[in-house]
């Protein structure tokens, strides 16, 4: 092969680079391991952390754990989905943009909304795009964020939109712990509120988009638990010109983190100024229908600094995950499950205040709330002892909260056995 | 030769939503471990929706099917060579998968405790390690969900950089016309402005072009080395000191890194902050647009800035620290996408040092082997030698009426996925090829097998190739009717 390069050495190939750069040794890193010590290394490694399969687990806090049919692995792990690019190339990529296309659909049911893209990187980043979306729409630059907003997500807001110069406006919460949205300024661009809220309460959106309406603000509701869409009235329902968040709770597994996938949807008015990825149907020249990207002059490989974002991935292989486990669960089952979420958190509730502990906030909620609970910090060192991670200490995320407040997740995968035993140790 | 064989049986599918029959069940979800509520009852009136409309209701196998058909549309990695320039798409090893399944880490909920975290924030830190060590660099964050995820983070950090200086003019980036649309998209996106450097008649930028734009405007120099255009920008060094004496720092695009591991280290060449792209160098899935992974590595001097939280080890434990005052914040709901950075260090600790020397070798072998074959038959814009992709042009087949599309298309018929196409935008009609080291020699002759007979095809039958492609399931698009009435979602009105 070097022949054919005219080349007489490997090095010769490597002409451009100047001497003084070359690498003289080697990478220092550890040897090379096989499968088998790869996998043994790996397994060592992980077999200290602590899992929601590892014990009884109550943590949500914008990231759930959720049933996945085994049908979802089985498919998403086709090597033509895993590791086919993004579909430039239409007539090689059709599995991939239908895909997407349904996607796209499934986001706008959910949502209540016309237009929806093909994902962003997470909830948090999706609200950032959110926030500024509806700057460029409104021409303003003041955004207002409910408190009850996922702190991570307020915070990856703030980085997203102080170098483009927005400014953030915080409206408080209520003692029923839901969002005041009497005193939403005139110059507001945005007012943003999630729903159920990071406290776990359910918000009244509809408050909240006629006073960003009557600003001439956008309403963007905000979910981190996508699965209360199933349940809830739809943002878009309630008059929300745009919505977001995260869909991990469809199908993604909880990995410390990542990856999940974003959604945005919105009004059809605003869809060229909508962020990311689109996918669209249109035929090919023999007339039968196909799917393509498209509106691409909105993204950066075409307009570069002047995009509606600098995002160039979408995340396709989450957002794959997501689609499969809507068709599996389906219409029936999404509900199913909604409901059982919203049944095991009532009863944990119901227990807990029969127990004698406080439930700070009276607003409703889906599958997540706040329990007061006095001498917290002992009670969870105790419970992580017997391998129960009994829920989120509010006090770690700052906010003037209470080292008492605990916030708890109960999901499908939650038993009432465990519930119980949380409630017994928790007003022990 | 062609390695496509004859065509198998592909099946039409409808849209979920078209094959969706009222009252068909898929999984069965079973009862509340508790006594059932009834929703609107416990909410209270106002909050309940009523059944969403048109969702799917379809039986398990259904699904199975319908997602088994569509996969059978795409080409991917595993179905062929894909010389996809700037994209490095490299196969991903199944082990990897794996370890990202493993339930110590797929099962981890991240807002679990540290202090029952500490094997994934070991690995997370053995990862940033090694990270540093191929970057030459000295801290690296994972939290950057993308490539230009991690771009917006690295100028985000120049800037707080610039500002914590009392240098707040240095509003300008400076970016080669070779670059990623990204770059210039991420400045922006921190409301910086962009300022154009033309490269130079060889391909790559000139230190006297740069000296001419450098002032105490300047923010940054954001570069891609290798180029889009597969060179090494030789004058780097010369580069780096140009922008550090005019009080800028130097950002690397490290999309093109798959040329530089084992060969040389972007710290050497005067480069302050850069990102990866976990995804393109360490093999990391391309699940047909994402999710990627962009750590960023940078110096010392702006290790102030990295975003919150940061992995301390201290004591022998690992913590998330969040308590950093000069951090331009936290860029994601968590700690990135550890799903797809395992998976990377799981690629590197299979490889180690000499297997990634080799990958790079190869990669810069086999790209200098397609090109050399190919050069008497297609145009070529730059005459040097390539590191980890080249580019060739349209220019010749152009005067039978043959572009860069037209051969894009015809590679489909022949069993391969094309190259980047028009791009890099200096380079009129570019097709941009990178072969990556995963690929046989016979691999890439049969791609240069098919590249030579599009050429001959090009002068002797224009319309096999213009007509291109017959073979996929689809024909060539109207992009024009998709962008111009958008229907960018099924609804039943349309049926």
């Amino acid at each position: 092969m070097l022949a054919r390069t005219g080349a007489s050495t490997f090095e010769a190939l490597l002409e451009s680079v100047p001497a003084g750069l070359r690498s003289r040794a080697e990478l220092k890193l550890a040897p090379a391991l096989d499968e088998r010590a790869l996998l043994r290394h790996f397994s060592a490694f992980t077999a200290e952390n602590a899992t929601v399969i590892s014990g009884p687990s109550f943590l949500g806090a914008g990231a759930y754990h959720h049933f996945i049919p085994a049908a979802v692995d089985a498919l998403a792990s086709r090597g033509e989905f895993m590791t086919a690019y993004t579909p430039y190339q239409a007539e090689i990529g059709q599995g991939t943009l239908q895909m997407v296309f349904e996607f796209q659909t499934l986001v706008c049911q959910l949502t209540g909304l016309e237009v929806a893209n093909a994902s962003l990187y997470d909830g948090a980043s999706a609200v950032a795009e959110a926030a500024l979306m509806a700057a460029r729409v409104t021409r303003r630059t003041r955004i207002c964020v409910s408190a009850g907003l996922h702190p991570h997500w307020r915070e990856v807001l703030r980085t997203y939109t102080e170098g483009v110069g927005l400014a953030l406006e915080t409206l408080p919460l209520d003692a029923s712990g839901r969002t005041d949205s009497g005193r939403v300024p005139a110059d507001a661009a945005a007012v943003i509120v999630q729903s159920p809220n990071f406290l776990g309460c359910i918000e009244d959106l509809g408050r909240a988009a006629e006073a960003a309406h009557a600003v001439g603000a956008l309403a963007i509701g905000a979910t981190a638990e996508a699965l209360s869409l199933a349940l809830l009235r739809s943002p878009g329902e309630l008059g929300c010109d745009i919505a977001c968040g995260e869909a991990q709770s469809f199908g993604l597994p909880l990995s410390f983190g990542g990856p999940y996938a974003g959604f945005l949807a919105a009004r059809e008015k605003f869809v060229r100024q909508l962020p990311g990825r689109l996918i669209g149907e249109t035929v090919d020249s023999s007339g039968q229908r196909a799917f393509v990207m498209t509106l691409t002059t909105r993204e950066q490989h075409i307009r570069r600094e002047k995009a509606t974002s600098n995002i160039c991935t979408n995340q396709g292989l989450c957002a794959l995950r997501v689609t499969i486990w809507l068709a599996l669960v389906g219409k029936h089952g999404i509900r199913r499950l909604a409901e059982i979420n919203l049944a095991h958190a009532a009863y944990a509730r119901r227990e807990l205040a029969r127990a004698g502990l406080a439930l700070p906030f009276s607003g409703p909620v889906f599958n997540e709330f706040v329990v007061a609970v006095p001498g917290l910090v002992g009670k969870l060192e105790r419970l992580a002892a017997q391998g129960v991670q009994a829920g989120v200490p509010l006090a770690r995320y700052g906010a003037g909260r209470s080292a008492d407040e605990l916030l708890v997740c109960t999901t499908e995968m939650t038993t009432r056995a465990e519930i119980d035993a949380l409630v017994h140790e928790l007003a022990a | 030769m062609s390695t496509a064989g004859r065509s198998g049986l592909v099946f039409h599918e409808p849209l979920l939503f078209e094959s969706s029959r009222p009252g068909r069940r898929g999984v069965p979800i079973g009862d509340p471990d508790v006594p059932p509520v009834d929703a609107a009852r416990e909410l209270g009136p106002g909050l309940v929706r009523d059944e969403i409309p048109d969702f799917p209701e379809l039986a398990e196998l259904d699904v199975v099917r319908h997602f088994t058909r569509l996969s059978q549309w795409n080409y991917g990695i595993d179905t062929g060579f894909f010389p996809l320039g700037s994209c490095t798409m490299k196969y991903n090893p199944k082990v990897n998968e794996v370890v990202a399944r493993l339930p110590g880490i797929a099962a981890v909920h991240p807002a679990t405790d540290a202090s029952r975290l500490q094997g994934v924030l070991a690995l997370a830190c053995e990862l940033e390690a090694v990270l540093a060590e191929i970057s030459g660099l000295d801290r690296v964050t994972l939290q950057p969900a993308a490539g230009a995820q991690g771009e917006f983070v690295g100028v985000r950090m120049v800037a707080a950089y610039h500002r914590a200086r009392g240098d707040a003019q240095r509003t300008r980036v400076l970016i080669p016309d070779t670059a990623h649309g990204t770059n210039p998209a991420s400045a922006a996106l921190n409301g910086l402005e962009v300022v154009e450097v033309k490269s130079g008649a060889d391909g790559i930028v000139h230190p006297e072009a740069l000296a001419a734009l450098a002032d105490e405007r300047t923010a940054a120099l954001m570069l891609t080395n290798p180029n889009t255009l597969g060179l090494f920008e030789s004058h780097v060094e010369k580069l780096s000191e140009v922008i550090h004496a005019a009080g800028g720092l130097v950002y690397l695009d490290g999309a093109n890194m798959n040329a530089l591991l084992g060969i040389a280290k972007p710290g050497h060449m005067g480069v302050d902050v850069m990102h990866f792209n976990l995804h393109k160098t360490f093999s990391t899935p391309h699940g047909g647009g994402g999710p990627g992974s962009g750590p960023v590595a940078v110096r010392n001097i702006l290790a102030p800035y990295l975003p919150t939280p940061v992995i301390r080890h201290e004591a022998g434990r690992y913590r998330l620290d969040d308590d950093f005052p000069h951090s331009i914040g936290r860029v994601h709901a968590w700690y990135g996408n550890a799903g797809i950075w395992l998976r990377a260090l799981a690629y590197i600790r299979t490889l180690g040092a000499s297997g990634l020397a080799e990958v790079s070798a190869r990669a810069i072998l086999n790209a200098n082997y397609v090109l050399d074959s190919l050069r008497d038959v297609y145009d070529v814009p730059h005459q040097k030698r390539v590191m980890h992709e080249c580019v060739l042009t349209d220019r010749r087949q152009h005067e039978h009426g043959v572009t860069t599309a037209d051969i894009a298309k015809r590679l489909m018929d022949y069993g391969y996925h094309p190259p980047t196409i028009y791009f890099p935008l200096v380079v009129a009609g570019a097709l941009m090829i990178e072969p990556t080291e995963c690929e046989s020699q016979e691999t890439l002759d049969g791609f240069v097998e098919a590249m030579r007979a599009i050429a001959r095809e090009a002068e002797t039958d224009p319309g096999l190739v213009t007509g291109a492609p017959e073979r996929p399931i689809v024909r060539r698009l109207d992009e024009v009717r998709a962008a111009r009435k958008p229907r960018l979602r099924w609804t039943r009105e349309r049926v």
